[in-house]
């Protein structure tokens, strides 16, 4: 469900993994996979977007 | 003044959000709400009303925006009168914009609060707070919500505004009139005139004298689709950040100063770990979300058994939403580096709150800079804090001792 609607609350748990573009909606700062030490605030990130728009996959 | 209203019989079916003992604390009238067979009030007052009251139904209106529209946003339906004559149709867009012109409305003005473009106003923020401090740190005592937190949002937005500080009285005054008053109609029309006649005298001072980085002044150069933007589209971005943007953070840094007043625990916690900060204001923003939307129901509908009248007005509790066990455990206890945090004190959807990195911002600067200079605080009398309600939730009145 969902999509970006700019609550940045992903790039409040996980600012490595998530920043902002011009309007305020969520970019995302890796490319690729996740490095296993941001792994954690990767699905933190996910856990508290309040519009389910991350998915992170294994 | 005597209170002359109606006691309330049931919440269920007859609650009244002016009710001055909901005012002061709606969590429990919520729960009992929210765990009741029907999770969904309605009410007959200020021409009737439904209340949702559990996280999922309150996500569920904020995302269903073309059944539950934005042509009524406030709790109370507006003044008779309102919309007649000279820029009565001014609203406070994007708030009350729907599809498809809610996408230009709003696509304007979310650069100027992106994180990186609020950015700048730490500093100053954080000036502004000391000079607050600075007025009453050697008397021992302060009023945490009229002394403090009531004059950070005003001197924030009116910085941004481009408009002189000395307005803030008038200012607050006029917010006041058309949230926190709303129920008295002569005094919110008159609010809401002086709000338009004060930013319509900007705007033409604008138009004269045109100033470098100014919103005002880029508003009124801005162009859609080959047009200048119309003035009731300026005009109303101002009363939005008037209205929207005062009263609510005032009202959230009020809420966050009366809890740590009584929490040295959390005092303690956030001056040992500055990792704490960014879920620890996600958390006090969950538990004191300050604000309540509307909806104006667009077509006869049934919504989780309630049969909805087009026309009818839907309460977006978000305070009630952000404190419903089934979304979060011990929704009721503030727990500074909670994880698991998908809070909507900024709403959901399309219309999520575009001033919400300002606020943030606010709330973290307000913070921090009183624990500096004030680490260790109580309230004077918990009996004696006074509190706003309906629309806006804060304390007005919170007298603290250092």
């Amino acid at each position: 469900m969902g999509s970006c609607h700019g609550h940045q609350m992903c790039a409040i748990a996980a600012p490595e993994v998530f920043g902002s573009d011009e309007l305020g909606n969520a970019t995302v700062l890796i490319a690729g996979d996740i490095p296993a030490e941001l792994e954690g605030k990767a699905r933190r990130a996910e856990a508290n977007c309040p519009e389910r728009a991350i998915i992170i996959s294994e | 003044m005597t209170d002359t209203r109606k006691p309330v019989e049931s919440l269920l079916t007859d609650y009244d959000i002016f009710e001055p003992s909901f005012i002061a604390n709606p969590y429990p009238g919520y729960s009992e709400i929210r765990e009741s067979e029907c999770p969904i009030a309605h009410t007959d007052r200020y021409q009737g009303s439904w209340l949702p009251t559990r996280y999922e139904d309150v996500v569920a209106l904020a995302q269903e925006y073309e059944v539950f529209t934005s042509r009524g946003i406030l709790v109370m339906p507006p003044p008779p009168g309102q919309a007649e004559g000279a820029y009565g149709g001014v609203a406070a867009p994007p708030i009350t914009s729907d599809p498809p012109d809610h996408h230009w409305h709003r696509r304007l003005i979310l650069p100027v609060f992106a994180p990186q473009a609020v950015a700048k106003y730490e500093q100053g923020t954080k000036d502004l707070c000391n000079a607050l401090i600075d007025e009453f740190i050697d008397k021992g005592t302060a009023d945490a919500a009229a002394d403090y937190a009531q004059h950070i949002p005003v001197r924030v937005i009116s910085t941004m505004l481009g408009v002189p500080f000395d307005m803030e009285e008038e200012f607050t005054d006029w917010v006041r009139g058309v949230l926190e008053n709303m129920h008295d109609l002569e005094r919110r029309k008159r609010s809401r005139q002086s709000i338009i006649e004060f930013f319509l005298a900007q705007v033409e001072d604008r138009k004269k004298n045109p100033r470098d980085n100014d919103l005002i002044t880029e508003l009124l150069n801005t162009e859609v689709e080959g047009k200048k933007v119309p003035i009731e589209y300026v005009l109303g971005v101002c009363n939005l950040m008037l209205v929207a943007g005062i009263d609510t953070t005032w009202s959230a840094i009020g809420s966050v100063m009366w809890h740590m007043a009584q929490h040295p625990e959390h005092r303690k916690q956030l001056r040992e770990n500055d990792d704490l900060w960014p879920t620890a204001i996600e958390e006090l923003l969950r538990v004191y979300a300050p604000v309540t939307m509307a909806r104006i129901v667009d077509r006869d509908i049934e919504f989780q058994g309630c049969p909805m009248k087009a026309g009818d007005r839907v309460l977006m509790a978000f305070p009630a939403a952000n404190r419903d066990p089934r979304q979060f455990e011990n929704p009721d206890e503030v727990i500074l580096d909670r994880e698991h945090n998908r809070h909507v004190a900024f709403g959901s959807g399309i219309h999520r709150c575009a001033g919400s990195n300002l606020a943030r911002l606010e709330v973290r600067i307000a913070l921090q800079t009183w624990l500096e200079r004030i680490p260790e605080f109580e309230l004077v009398d918990p009996a004696s804090v006074t509190w706003a309600g309906g629309q806006v939730h804060g304390p007005r009145s919170c007298m603290v001792k250092f």
